[in-house]
Parts: C-alpha cells; structure tokens; sequence
C-alpha cells in the first residue's frame, strides 16, 4: 500500500509525480493544468462572493460521504446563503505522512465528483505534507468564488415580524451521521449524512427570490443555534412550531440516547430560508418539487419581540431555544 | 415525539389535571431526566400554579467536589481518567476535568464503561481509571466493565464507584423537613429495582406517589394520578409506567449488581453522607478498585463554591431561578454548581428551556 511521504511536500519530483498522477487527472481545468501561482479568470458581470472553509471531521469517511464531498458542500452551501451563484473554488490540502494514497485519492475523486456535479471548477490547489502525528489523516480548506445574484436582498435587517421560516428538510442527519462511526460511540445507525450542494435547490426557486428575505445553513450549531444568531440580529422573537420540524425517527432516536437535541444537530445539506408571509407556503411547495428539498417545512415564524427564540410544544406548551453551550461534537465538519 | 393518539391523549390528561389542581401543590420529579423532559415539553408553564420541584436524582448533580479533585489527581499522576462527557465540566474545588484536559491530562470521554475497558486494553502500560457515576440504571454496565476486566485480566482497570441508590436518598428527604405533597418516581430507576420496593414512600412516609415514564403522556399519567391521591387523601405508590416497570423488578440486574457490589456509605451533594447509598465493590474486586489501589478515600470534603445552592435546588428547597448566582454569576460555561453543567442538571434545563429573556409570546 502506498502512502503519502514526507517528500511528497517538499516541492521536488515527489510532489510533481503527486500532482501529475493524482490531482490533475481528476481537476482538468485550463488554468489549473497550466500550473502556475495564480489562475488567472476571465471578470465576472456582477459582484464578486468569496468565502472560505476548513473541514477536519473525524472520521474522514461517514455513512453517505467524506471529507472530500463535504469540502465542496460546505462552502458551496455558504455561497449559496450569501445569495451567490457558485462558479470556482480553489482547494487546499494539509496530508499527514503516512496517510494511504488510495484515502487520498477516494477523496480527490469524491471532491471532484461533487464539484463538477453542481457545476463549479477547481482552479487552484495546494498541498502539505505534516510528520505523522502532527494532522490526523488529511484536512481540506477550500474558498469559494461566487456571482452574487442581484434579485436577492438578503439579510437580518430585511426580517419583518410575519414572515416564515421555512427548513429545506430533516434537521440533525448529518451529526447522527459522523457520530455514529466515532470510536467509542456504541450504537449503530442507518443515518445517512445529509451532506449536498444546494445551489441546484436554490436556483430552482429562483422564480420567488423577491420573496426571500433571509438565507442560512444551518451547519455546526444546527437549526438551534443559526435561528439565535437571527433572532439576535434582527431583535426579533422567532418561534418555531414542535410538530411541524421534520425530523427522521431514527435521528430522535439517536439524538436520545446521546442526549442531544436534533434541533442543535449540525446539518451539511440543509438551508433555513426567510420568506415573506404571503409567499411561504408556494415557496415551501417548490422546494418540495426538488429531490433535496423533498421534506421541507414551514417550521415557524418571526414575531415583534427581543431576541429569542422559542419552541411551541406539541401540547402547546412554549419553551426557550437558548444557544447551545459546549455541545460534545468536535470535529464534525 | 407522541403519536396522534398519545398527543389526544396526553392533550385529555393535560385538561384533567388543569381542572383538579387544588391551589398550590408541589410536587417533586426525582429523576434528572424527568425534570429536564418536563422543562423540555413546556410543561411548566402549561401546569401552573402546580409547583414541579426537582430532586435528587441526577448522578453527575450529586457527585461531590472532592471526587472530582481525587480524579484530577490521578489524571495529573499519568493515569487515564474515563468518563461520560456530562462530568467535564463539573466544578471541583479548584479545577475541572475540561480544565485538566486543556493543560494536557488524558481524560478520555467514553458513552459507556464498555468503551473504558477497550482503552485498558489498548494502553496496557497505562492505568485507566473510569470515573462511575449514576444509579442503579447505570450500575449494571459497570458491573459488567468490572467482571470483565477481571476475565480479561485487564489488571490496569480501575473503577471509581460514585455509584447511589436511590432508596436511601428518599428516605433522606422524606425524613427531614419538606414542603412536598407528592412524588414522581425514576422510571429508569425503577425498571431494574421495581415499584414495590418503595412503598414505603406512601405507608412510611404517607406520601402519594407514581412511577413515571418519558413521554408528554407518561408524565402528565403520572401526576394525573398523584394529584388524584392527594385530593382523595389516599397515599400509595403506583406504578403509572407499567409497559416498562415491573412490580419486582429486573432480577437480573439485581443478581448481577448484588454479584459484584456492596452497599456503603456515600457522600452526596446536597445531603452530605448517607449510609448504605453508596456501591462499592465486592472485595473479590478489589484489584479494581480505584478507591482502594490509589489509596483514595471517599470521606474527605473539601469546600464548595460558597452561595451555591444546589444542595437546595436537590433537596426540592428551591427551584433554580430562586437562587441568585442563577444566569448570573452561574451561567452554562462558567458554571459555579453541577445543576448547571449536567444535560439533566435542574439549572441547566431552567436555563435552556424555562428562563424568560423577556415575555413569551402568547
């Protein structure tokens, strides 16, 4: 089996044979395979978006993706949120020695895979190598370039009392998801990361961007945590609806035992969309015409208030959602 | 979350209750896990002017300081210290098992004592000493860690028993002077010693009580019926958690938990010593026994953290917005008390749940 060596790092003809056998023969863009310091790209008609992410989960692999796939999504979904249309991204990889070079590749091909299946390009990398030890197996850095699109008026001062808040699907899959293959963990599940890019979603509802007021997905922290930062932003009360948040049994279930919140779960496939109240419940049925957004809901509303969001039980009973407080979950995305 | 029948049904008890609600009643959830399930469905506010008291009954609430400072000491003597995650952040009297973790003690978080004996058995140089905490729900999966250790001849596992019953810890509350008109019993607890064992909440002590389950439903069934007792002035202990509970219990668990651990004195937070309810294990463990192997004692107590009053919020003496350190000085990161840090601490579900930033919205 072969591994990643010290020397594949140094800039020589280790690093060279790594580029040429590996990464270029699943990142084809001219201006990569040109390989020189800076990709040089043709000006965008609008404005720019740009936006960067580390990913370092542990572990690398989890039921339905790995670090690779989740490094586009991630910061394609951030783009997205920030009301952009996804285009480039460049690509940073941190490898410990030692690290097998089939790993490696499954994830340059994941990665690769996912980018070209939402219609984004690679255009600029890099690579580093760490004795053993000193990074645990690979960790990936990417930045986003996007068009922002300008039908959408997106932020925290656009909120109104009235307007809904609308969740793209089930809250918490990806956090089960990496937790249940942790070590020491000792349960088993069939949940699946809900890990995708969403820009296909997204653009699909294009037709009602007028009436979106806020975007967000909901990643570490989950739908909990993302919903405070609103509340707090906007001075509004936000109160969510118990029997209306769509969450798979077998996450409950999970969340249960661990005794976690799914509402505090991250998601890495999952936007919190704002809509203005008349428009909500067209644009909630027009998600629901696209495969990732099959289970979306209205969860709930923005009220006058000072910042908080609560939670309406299914008893109709109302409880704080407070910020979530040194959550057990590191390196989840 | 409840099935549309469980929901009408939990909706018709809800009216029930709300309709015999005599005044002022308090009545105490025992366990951690109700109070925080009670906080977590809304229930409080839904309930009142009912007075929902939370009790004793959350192991990483009642662990005392001093068995905190005994493992931070170990951890800082080389050994490896597992434990569940909600202890990290317990305060001790100086430090704290996060704070002992970030200047570089190994201090593994584990989701059962199973996992702890994997670690001994990867570090065979190493002495791992597990941190156990919890009732007599907890108790069987460290009885198993410990016989298997013993199997195994993994000779470098410890435990470190904090383990409590809950029996004699109803009998220290009910002795003393309380404001109570009823209880709520630990499921959990429950399903391993039986209803039966404590009848003598109702015929010693002429208190109403139920054992009672998770859901909406299986809380609002359990004071359904207690506030019917109270109103017909007719104590006894009844099960209200039947698909779970049985009237003796799980033998089984009994069997194995006699098998392997005696009863001792035990220092609880809040109550001080109580004797007989502690487990300690069986001197054919001994080799196991990180009390005896590190020459630990459980007696010595060293100072809490002055004004907090968690010992209070334990005995049901207050509720946690009552103390003033609460959301205060007190707060989730910088706890000053464990009903701060536990995901089934009182403070902690009063923080996240019940605690008004202004008005709730009707």
């Amino acid at each position: 089996m072969k591994r990643v060596l010290l020397a594949h790092g140094d800039g020589g003809l280790y690093a060279a044979a790594l580029i040429k056998d590996l990464f270029l023969r699943h990142f084809r863009h001219a201006e990569l395979v040109r390989l020189g310091d800076a990709a040089l790209l043709s000006p965008l008609n609008g404005r720019l978006a740009v936006t960067t992410d580390s990913f370092v989960v542990q572990p690398p692999f989890f039921p339905g993706g790995d670090i690779g796939k989740l490094s586009v999504c991630g910061t394609v979904n951030d783009l997205v949120a920030g009301g952009a249309q996804p285009l480039f991204l460049t690509v940073s990889f941190i490898l410990e020695e030692g690290l097998l070079l089939d790993e490696l590749e499954t994830v340059v091909v994941s990665l690769a895979d996912t980018a070209r299946s939402c219609g984004v390009e690679v255009v600029a990398g890099d690579t580093k190598v760490v004795p053993r030890g000193q990074a645990d197996k690979l960790y990936i850095t990417t930045t986003g370039i996007g068009r922002a699109d300008e039908r959408l008026l997106l932020g925290a001062e656009h909120v109104r009392p009235g307007d809904a808040v609308i969740l793209s699907g089930t809250a918490g899959d990806h956090g089960i998801a990496v937790l249940s293959c942790r070590t020491g963990v000792s349960f088993q599940t069939q949940v699946v990361s809900d890990c995708a890019p969403l820009n296909g979603l997204i653009g699909a509802i294009s037709p009602y961007f007028s009436s979106l007021r806020w975007l967000r997905d909901p990643t570490r922290g989950g739908v909990g945590a993302t919903l405070n930062e609103l509340a707090e932003r906007a001075v509004l009360d936000i109160v969510l609806e118990e029997k209306s948040m769509p969450v798979r049994p077998e996450v409950r279930a999970a969340a249960d035992l661990l005794g976690l919140d799914p509402l505090y779960l991250p998601n890495e496939g999952k936007m919190i969309l704002v809509a203005k109240q008349e428009a909500a419940a067209e644009v909630c049925l027009a998600l629901r015409e696209h495969p990732l957004g099959r289970e979306a809901e209205i969860v709930g509303r923005l009220e006058s208030g000072t910042g908080s969001v609560w939670l309406r039980t299914v008893l109709g009973g109302t409880r704080g959602v407070e910020m979530p407080v040194g959550l057990p979950l590191p390196r989840i995305c | 979350m409840l099935s549309g029948i469980e929901l009408a049904q939990a909706q018709q008890l809800l009216a029930l209750v709300k309709r015999k609600l005599p005044g002022h009643l308090s009545i105490m959830e025992v366990c951690g896990t109700h109070t925080t399930a009670i906080s977590k469905y809304g229930l409080r506010p839904l309930l009142e002017p009912l007075r929902l008291l939370s009790g004793p009954g959350c192991p990483v609430c009642v662990t005392t300081a001093g068995d905190i400072d005994r493992m931070i000491d170990l951890a800082g003597a080389g050994a490896i210290v597992a434990t569940f995650g909600d202890l990290l952040r317990v305060p001790g009297s100086k430090s704290s098992l996060e704070q002992a973790l970030a200047e570089g003690a190994d201090v593994r978080i584990v989701y059962s004592p199973l996992d702890a004996l994997k670690i001994a058995a990867d570090n065979p140089q190493c002495p791992v000493v597990f941190l156990g905490v919890g009732f007599e729900t907890t108790a069987p999966a460290m009885a198993l860690a410990v016989r298997q250790a013993r199997e195994k001849g993994l000779a470098n596992f410890f435990l470190y028993s904090c383990l409590k019953t809950v029996i004699p810890a109803l009998h220290a509350l009910l002795a003393a002077p309380h404001g109570l008109d009823g209880l709520l019993l630990p499921g959990h607890v429950s399903s391993i010693i039986g209803r039966q064992a404590q009848d003598f909440v109702a015929s010693v002590y002429g208190m109403p009580a139920a054992v009672v389950g998770f859901s909406e439903r299986d809380i609002l069934l359990g004071i359904a019926a207690v506030v019917r007792m109270i109103e017909e002035g007719k104590p006894k202990v009844i099960n209200a958690y039947p698909r779970v509970v049985k009237e003796e219990g799980n033998l089984l668990a009994q069997k194995l938990l006699s098998e392997v651990f005696n009863t001792a004195a035990a220092e609880w937070r809040g109550f001080g010593v109580i004797p007989m309810s502690g487990l300690a294990l069986k001197p054919e463990f001994a080799g196991h026994d990180a009390a005896l192997q590190f020459n630990l004692p459980h007696n010595s107590v060293p100072q809490e953290q002055e004004a907090c009053r968690c010992g209070d919020v334990l005995r049901g003496a207050i509720i946690p917005t009552e103390c003033a350190l609460f959301a205060g000085r007190c707060l989730p990161l910088t706890p000053l008390g464990p009903c701060m840090v536990s995901s089934e601490g009182a403070c902690a579900a009063y923080y996240r749940y019940d605690r008004k930033k202004g008005a709730a919205p009707a």
